[in-house]
């Protein structure tokens, strides 16, 4: 009985159909926390007094980073879950997976660029984090242009899951050589802000846009797994029935 | 039965590369082409050479390793061997491991051999020749282990070709970052143990782990 939940992730309509469900109250929460977020991060919260009114786009940069790292995990949970289980829906996660976390990663970088024109006079320097985040990106890609060179789907799942799983060992070790290389070369002096720490008036809505851009990442998922669904399945009577609209 | 075809694998692409000169060639010719080339595009200045002879010889290591990885399974899995690998009932790890040590024989040793010549093309400080020999020596492992990985993903696809660069330039990152760094350090003088024995570790910690991931991958590779 205790099982009953697992196997129902086994099952496309009725994942479908929780995607649905889940979607119609996560999706307005997302965008309204977006808005609140955006509007009190980059109109309300109090200027930095060192960056002045540059230093917003940590409302855009931070939570798109962390969720861009996250997403990796995401990705080869799921890929670990269809190596052990053979389960369809997880493939599809990781199959869209991919691609979000690859937008993501871009974005963080052009954030990133964008914040550092005024703060470090130069669009892009070889700092460790954002060479980490070049190479994520480098992965995602990897991952996505494997599962598209495949023609059996199931098959580029299975190896796209080993893929990004060796992935996830590597990057760890990745992270560290980075840093280790970092340390290594340091050019002259790129300070970030100088006091680490961040007073509550400016730390709240970043909260909230990270909790916002999560939020965000788990719509985009579900979205593209029920587009994936259809697609994968649309040979079926279940999406048949949903196309045409009888219930 | 199991441990032989490890054995057999290794002697089979030994015996395979040795018929075939050029294909044991080949990666060393690219390898002092492209070696060749950094003067061209950087200035014959001998002292700018020697600055950057670490890091050129070790991304140029890295194509080499592309380049042969390529086509390390492609005539394997053309003509049936690793359908024949998978069905004897032997393990298909050892099999992967066989393909792993052989690719860094034919590839990776010759390469550690030759390295001391191509780094004084580039006018390197002596001091740092040693480094450099045991850095591509034990990186070029780390290498083959990877290379055997993304030709086992791949293989199946006709268009597999840039694809493979893709996939393994950015997990081959840590091994150009510290082999690299092993010989500047070595260059200016300070002690290269600590860094040699992650490099060792890690690759200790490849050949035994990826062979697990291409064994899983060549079984994929064959539904295809």
């Amino acid at each position: 009985m205790a099982w009953t939940w697992f196997h129902r992730l086994g099952s496309p309509p009725w994942i479908y159909h929780f995607a649905g469900r889940v979607l119609r109250y996560l999706l307005p929460l997302t965008l309204l926390m977006l808005c609140v977020g955006a509007v009190w991060g980059l109109a309300f919260a109090p200027p930095d007094f060192r960056q002045g009114n540059s230093y917003r786009i940590i409302y855009i940069h931070v939570p798109v980073s962390v969720v861009a790292l996250a997403g990796y995990y995401v990705m080869a949970i799921a890929g670990a879950v269809s190596l052990i289980w053979r389960m369809k829906v997880a493939d599809l996660m990781m199959r869209v997976a991919a691609p979000i976390g690859a937008g993501l990663t871009l974005l963080a970088l052009v954030t990133g660029a964008v914040w550092g024109k005024p703060t470090w006079g130069t669009w892009w320097v070889w700092d460790a984090r954002i060479t980490s985040m070049v190479i994520l990106l480098f992965l995602y890609i990897g991952v996505y242009a494997l599962y598209e060179a495949y023609d059996n789907k199931t098959l580029a799942a299975k190896a796209c899951a080993i893929l990004s799983l060796v992935g996830t060992v590597n990057i760890p070790i990745i992270y560290k050589s980075v840093d280790w290389w970092y340390s290594l070369h340091q050019p002259a002096s790129i300070k970030f802000t100088g006091g680490t720490t961040i007073d509550p008036s400016m730390l709240y809505p970043l909260l909230l846009m990270i909790s916002a851009v999560y939020a965000l990442y788990v719509c985009l998922l579900l979205l593209g797994l029920r587009a994936g669904l259809i697609d994968s399945e649309s040979t079926t009577n279940w999406v048949k029935r949903e196309v045409l609209g009888e219930h | 039965m199991s441990t032989s075809l490890f054995t057999k694998v290794v002697h089979r692409q030994l015996l395979l590369a040795f018929r075939r000169p050029a294909a044991l060639l080949n990666p060393l010719t690219f390898y002092a082409v492209v070696i060749a080339l950094m003067p061209l595009g950087l200035g014959p200045e001998r002292q700018v050479l020697a600055d950057f002879a670490p890091g050129l010889l070790w991304i140029a290591a890295l194509l080499a390793s592309l380049l042969s990885a390529e086509t390390l399974l492609r005539s394997d899995y053309d003509d049936g061997s690793l359908e024949q690998i998978v069905t004897s009932g032997g393990s298909v790890y050892l099999a992967a491991l066989g393909y792993v040590i052989s690719h860094w024989l034919i590839t990776g040793l010759p390469l550690m051999l030759l390295v001391p010549l191509f780094s004084q093309l580039l006018s390197m400080p002596t001091e740092g020749v040693l480094a450099l020999v045991a850095s591509i020596g034990v990186g070029t492992l780390l290498l083959s282990a990877l290379g055997t990985l993304g030709a086992a993903l791949t293989v199946a696809l006709r268009r597999g070709g840039m694809l493979i660069s893709l996939l393994l330039l950015p997990l081959e990152v840590p091994v150009l970052i510290l082999g690299a760094g092993l010989v500047e350090r070595a260059i200016s003088g300070l002690a290269i143990q600590g860094l040699l024995s992650i490099l060792i570790g890690l690759a200790v910690l490849a050949v035994t782990l990826v062979p697990i991931a291409i064994a899983a991958s060549i079984r994929i590779s064959l539904e295809v």
